[in-house]
C-alpha cells in the first residue's frame, strides 16, 4: 500500500462525506470538487514511476527514463471537463438562490410546491 | 446525528473496499505497452518532444475536439441558465488602490504568459487548456478590480466561434490530404521542421491546434466569468 493511494482515497472520502452530510448546496459542490481532485491524484499516481522524469524528451531524457504519458493526458482531459461541469453546477446554484433565497436543501424541498 | 453516523459508516465501508481493491495494484512499475510505444515513436511520428501534448493532440485529437465541444456546451449552458432580460454588473465598490494598480500593471504580462504557455505547448509542460485558463484569469482580474469593465461581446463571440471552426477546418484539411480526419498534414505530408525538432517551429500542426484551443478556452472561460458576475437589475427579473 502506497502513501499516494492513501492520500487520494482520503480525498475521495472527505468529498463523499461532504456530499452526504452537508445541507448547503454550495458545500456539497465543494465536496464534489474535492472528490474530483482525489480521483485525478489517484490516476496520476498510478502512472508515476519513482526516479523518472516528466515525458518531455529533451536533453538526456530517453524514452526509458520518462514516465507513461497516458495517465497525464487523461487527467488533463478530466480537469477541463471538471471545470466545465463545476461552472454549470454553480450557475444552477445561482438560479436556486435567486428563486428561493436560501441554499439549504431541506428548506428548498419544503418551499417547493 | 443518526444521519452523520450512518454516513461515516458508509464512508468507512467504501474506503475499506477501495483500499482493498487498490492493494494489489503495483506502484512505480512500467506496465503500459501503449505508453511505451508512444514514448519511443513520438518524435518521429509527430515531431513533438512533449509526449503528453502529442497524446492529447495527435493520437487523441478527436477526443480533444470532443472535450472542446463539452466546454463550449457548458459555457452555452451557463449563459442559458443565467439568462435574464436585464442583467448587468451591480458591483458597488471599486477595488482598492493596490488591486486596481496591480491589475493595470500585470494585465499585459498575464496575457503574455498565457500566450507563451499555449504557443510552447509542444516543448514545455502546458498547452492550450492551461494557457487559455491563464488568459481568462487576466480578464477575471479586470472584473474584480473595476466596477464598470465588461468584455466586448462583438469581438469575443466571433473569436470563440472562429477558433472552434478553425480546429474542424484543420481536421478537414487532413481528411482531404491524408484520408482521415485530423491527419497531421503539416508533419506527415509536408515534413516541415524535420531538422528542427525541439525548437519552436516544429511538431506539425500541434502549435496551430494549441493556439486555436488556447483562444477557445480563454474566450469560453471569460464568457463563463462574465455571465457569473452579472446580477439581475433591481425589479428587472
Amino acid at each position: 500500500m502506497n502513501p499516494y493511494y492513501f492520500a487520494s482515497i482520503a480525498l475521495i472520502l472527505i468529498g463523499l462525506y461532504a456530499i452526504l452530510v452537508k445541507r448547503n448546496v454550495l458545500k456539497m459542490l465543494v465536496g464534489l470538487s474535492i472528490m474530483e481532485t482525489g480521483v485525478n491524484l489517484l490516476l496520476i499516481s498510478v502512472g508515476y514511476v519513482s526516479g523518472r522524469s516528466a515525458p518531455i524528451l529533451s536533453e538526456g531524457i530517453t524514452p526509458d527514463k520518462a514516465v507513461d504519458p497516458i495517465p497525464q493526458a487523461l487527467v488533463l482531459t478530466a480537469i477541463v471537463i471538471g471545470v466545465a461541469t463545476t461552472a454549470m453546477a454553480l450557475s444552477v446554484v445561482i438560479n436556486l438562490y435567486e428563486k428561493y433565497k436560501t441554499l439549504n436543501v431541506e428548506e428548498i424541498r419544503r418551499l417547493r410546491g | 446525528m443518526v444521519k452523520r453516523i450512518l454516513a461515516i459508516v458508509f464512508i468507512l465501508i467504501i474506503g475499506l473496499w477501495m483500499a482493498k481493491g487498490l492493494d494489489q495494484v503495483p506502484f512505480g512499475e512500467d506496465r503500459m505497452l501503449v505508453g511505451k510505444y508512444y514514448l519511443e515513436h513520438v518524435t518521429e511520428e509527430t515531431g513533438a518532444i512533449n509526449a503528453v501534448t502529442a497524446v492529447v493532440v495527435n493520437y487523441r485529437g478527436f477526443d480533444t475536439l470532443g472535450e472542446v465541444t463539452v466546454l463550449f456546451i457548458a459555457s452555452t449552458g451557463v449563459a442559458a441558465l443565467l439568462w435574464r432580460k436585464k442583467r448587468k454588473r451591480t458591483a458597488k465598490k471599486e477595488g482598492s488602490v493596490v488591486l486596481t494598480t496591480g491589475a493595470k500593471l500585470l494585465l499585459p504580462f498575464v496575457m503574455l504568459f498565457g500566450a507563451y504557455i499555449f504557443i510552447h505547448g509542444h516543448l514545455t509542460p502546458g498547452g492550450g487548456f492551461p494557457g487559455g485558463a491563464t488568459i481568462a484569469t487576466a480578464f477575471l482580474l479586470l472584473y474584480v478590480a473595476f466596477t464598470v469593465y465588461e468584455i466586448d461581446h462583438k469581438i469575443f463571440e466571433p473569436l470563440e466561434g472562429l477558433a472552434g471552426v478553425g480546429y474542424v477546418t484543420v481536421g478537414l484539411i487532413g481528411l482531404a490530404v491524408g484520408g482521415y480526419f485530423l491527419f497531421d498534414w503539416i508533419w506527415q505530408s509536408w515534413g516541415l521542421g524535420k531538422e528542427n525538432i525541439g525548437r519552436l517551429f516544429s511538431a506539425g500542426f500541434i502549435p496551430i491546434i494549441y493556439i486555436l484551443i488556447g483562444l477557445k478556452v480563454g474566450t469560453e472561460l471569460t464568457g463563463i466569468i462574465d455571465n457569473m458576475v452579472k446580477e439581475p437589475e433591481e425589479g428587472g427579473q
